[in-house]
């Protein structure tokens, strides 16, 4: 932890606060696109130290947050099938479907599992070799790689009885959305982990086709807020570039095994996000040649395509279009107790964040 | 004896009455439940209160470093009873087993029991055992029911009716090892077992407090929902604002970065031998001198204090100098994605 400390060290927050307020003179509006950056910024209090005229506001990049509804439903009825053990990242869990979570499903009785990795549910299958064992694979280029590598050791392992439901995304399809909704936005605290995977070129085309500045961010408090000072200072000095900030572990060119994995599992398919709706090209589909690790092969999947539940402006929020205290829904009815839209589900989602940290100081 | 717990152990018939006196009563031994009745009788307790209280047990793991589901089972009554202000002086036991159960497992647990209950000075008066087919219950579950005898100058302790704006919030050590060990245990998430459980009876460091005439203005032991929840519910009752100091909070190293990797609060995660104690504000030194000397309070903090500002939140004061409220938590929480 000694690491993580000098990036929370008082003295250091307060001279890069005090260079933010020296330098800032006009109102900026930044997205911070990871959900990761979001929960930090609403835990650490970032907000309270940033001149008022600076607000942030978060993107699409919390990944239960864009999952939408049709893939819950799903995943509950692959839960219902007869000798499935389903598999999941523990923040699906409560993430409404259209009529219910696979919370509730695991309470009447249906084998779902928390696994911490793909892997874990490779181990699974060949435990049971005689049970199918469904991971509900979502999230970015962040985790996209384990699923990769979990289906590749399938295959390796003539594992049949291992299957991956892909909603794995991809960024830059929707940082593309956000941006020709004309949104206003000066500058985007870029995704870390993301880049770690991807290398920080993928978001060059921001400042180079629409002269809006990027600064990928890690995520200790320090980190956020030199990120932020990066793109007050490219605001001020009228430039748009693409900087790294997380240096220590982000390049320009991410990593290539990581990346050669990926391209040997997934090719590029449409993709539904919830608030963007269907991406083309943003999504991770299973190649032909893995197919039979592939759920929406294998199995007898018939569910429609669900819609938003009434009232909810999760979309807008995702979007960056509206906050979470515009929502009618928001403390009044969409509680952590009882989410109505995924932003309030996931630790990571911007409603939860609000919720949890944000009640009386802003 | 059997290697494994069977159907005929809780059957009330030979195999019960072996089981009784080979395992039980051996390890528990004391005057009163060596008598045998049906129901434990107790000397009477002349002007006093009594307090009393019943928790279930139903941790997996069983076992996790420093500690099982016996010694949890002691510890959290006996703290329960405690932080009322009281002192426990009896137990009871209730076991519900599967069938199949290692006898020396249970043996384990019953020594740790025992082990506990000698250390907190409380003797265990009265048990039952049940068995289980095999997948009706997840190994072993054990309810224990404490009492124990309170003066009635402590009897708004538990209340909180006293806390009034300018007192201090202590707590007795390092947050969030319980609730991370248990979770490491069952993930096999460290691998050199380097995270502990904080399992402790408090009633010995919470009375040399009260015998020194600290008055505690309010105690809660800080379990299930983590320090956080208990704070955000004194807000919420009293109607009082709470500020705490985050950078104040003891957390050991390993927790902390377990709780960073998988995304977890530490202020929300379980403890099972912390207490959160509102003191006033001129008594808080001496609390925190008293608590210092205590094995279990050696990493004693004053975290915060109580506040008519923002009056039923809970402000919390980050390391970075920023704010943030702490409210409730919703269901449990969930490791994150990425």
């Amino acid at each position: 932890m000694e690491y993580a400390d000098q990036f929370r060290n008082k003295e250091l927050i307060r001279k890069t606060v005090e260079r933010i307020h020296a330098l800032s003179t006009r109102p900026v509006t930044f997205m911070e696109v990871c959900g990761g950056h979001t929960m930090a910024i609403h835990k650490s209090g970032i907000s309270s130290l940033l001149p008022k005229h600076i607000q942030l506001i978060s993107g699409p990049g919390c990944p239960v947050c864009v999952t939408d509804r049709t893939f819950i439903d799903t995943a509950v009825s692959i839960a219902c099938m007869p000798d499935i053990i389903l598999t999941s990242f523990g923040d699906l869990m409560r993430v409404p479907g259209s009529n219910s979570t696979l919370n509730e499903e695991k309470a009447k009785g249906a084998d779902i599992r928390v696994v911490y990795s793909p892997l874990d549910a490779l181990r699974l299958a060949l435990e049971n070799p005689l049970k199918n064992i469904v991971f509900l694979a979502i999230g970015f280029e962040t985790t996209a790689p384990g699923t990769a590598i979990s289906i590749i050791e399938a295959q390796q392992m003539n594992r049949c009885n291992f299957m991956v439901l892909s909603a794995h995304k991809i960024m830059p399809p929707a940082m593309t959305a956000i941006i020709q909704t004309g949104l206003p936005i000066n500058g985007y605290l870029a995704p870390g982990h993301v880049c770690t995977i991807t290398g920080a070129d993928i978001f060059r085309f921001i400042p180079d086709q629409y002269q809006i500045p990027v600064v990928v961010a890690g995520f200790e408090p320090l980190d956020i807020l030199q990120s932020i000072l990066l793109l007050v200072r490219q605001v001020e000095h009228k430039e748009a570039n693409l900087e790294i900030q997380y240096q220590r572990v982000v390049n320009y060119t991410g990593n290539s095994i990581a990346k050669k994995v990926l391209k040997k599992v997934f090719n590029l398919t449409e993709s539904w996000w919830r608030g963007l709706g269907e991406l083309p090209q943003s999504g991770l589909g299973i190649k032909q040649e893995y197919k039979v690790h592939d759920a929406k092969e294998r199995l007898p999947i018939v569910v429609p395509q669900a819609t938003e539940p009434k009232g909810c402006i999760c979309g807008d929020i995702l979007r960056g279009l509206k906050k979470s205290t515009d929502c009618p829904l928001f403390r009044m009815v969409c509680t952590p107790d009882n989410p109505v839209g995924a932003c309030m589900v996931s630790n990571e989602g911007a409603c939860q964040a609000s919720f949890r940290y944000n009640g009386l100081v802003s | 004896m059997k290697k494994t717990i069977t159907l005929g152990h809780g059957s009330g018939g030979k195999l019960s009455h072996k089981l009784i006196r080979e395992v039980f009563m051996k390890y528990f031994e004391n005057d009163i439940l060596l008598k045998q009745t049906d129901s434990a009788i107790l000397p009477a307790i002349k002007n006093k209160q009594l307090a009393m209280t019943t928790d279930a047990y139903v941790v997996n793991p069983i076992f996790f470093p420093g500690g099982d589901i016996g010694k949890l089972a002691v510890c959290g009554t006996i703290n329960d009873l405690a932080v009322s202000g009281a002192v426990p002086l009896y137990l009871t036991a209730s076991f519900i087993i599967e069938e199949g159960f290692h006898i020396n497992d249970l043996i384990k647990i019953v020594q740790s029991m025992a082990r506990e209950a000698h250390l907190a000075g409380i003797k265990i008066v009265a048990g039952d055992t049940k068995v289980v087919n095999h997948g009706q219950c997840d190994k072993i579950y054990i309810t224990t029911t404490g009492l124990g005898e309170l003066q009635t100058k402590y009897s708004s302790i538990s209340t909180g009716d006293n806390i009034k704006s300018g007192d201090a919030i202590l707590i007795n050590g390092a947050i969030a090892s319980h609730g991370m060990a248990i979770l490491s245990a069952r993930e096999n998430l460290t691998i050199d077992g380097s995270i502990h459980t904080d399992c402790a009876a408090l009633n010995h460091l919470i009375q040399s407090l009260l015998s020194a005439g600290i008055e505690i203005n309010f105690m809660r032991d800080a379990t299930r929902g983590g320090i956080a929840t208990i704070l955000a519910e004194v807000a919420h009752t009293t109607g009082l604002g709470i500020e705490i100091e985050e950078e104040a909070i003891p957390i050991h190293d390993p927790v902390l970065g377990l709780c960073e990797i998988l995304g977890f609060d530490p202020l929300y995660v379980a403890n099972e031998g912390k207490v959160i104690m509102v003191v006033p504000d001129d008594q808080k030194e001496k609390a925190m001198q008293l608590m210092q000397q205590h094995p279990e309070g050696e990493q004693a903090a004053l975290i915060g204090q109580i506040t008519t500002d923002h009056p039923g939140a809970v402000i919390l004061n980050t390391v970075i100098g920023g704010q943030s409220v702490l409210g409730l938590l919703s269901g449990e929480q969930l490791p994150r994605i990425c």
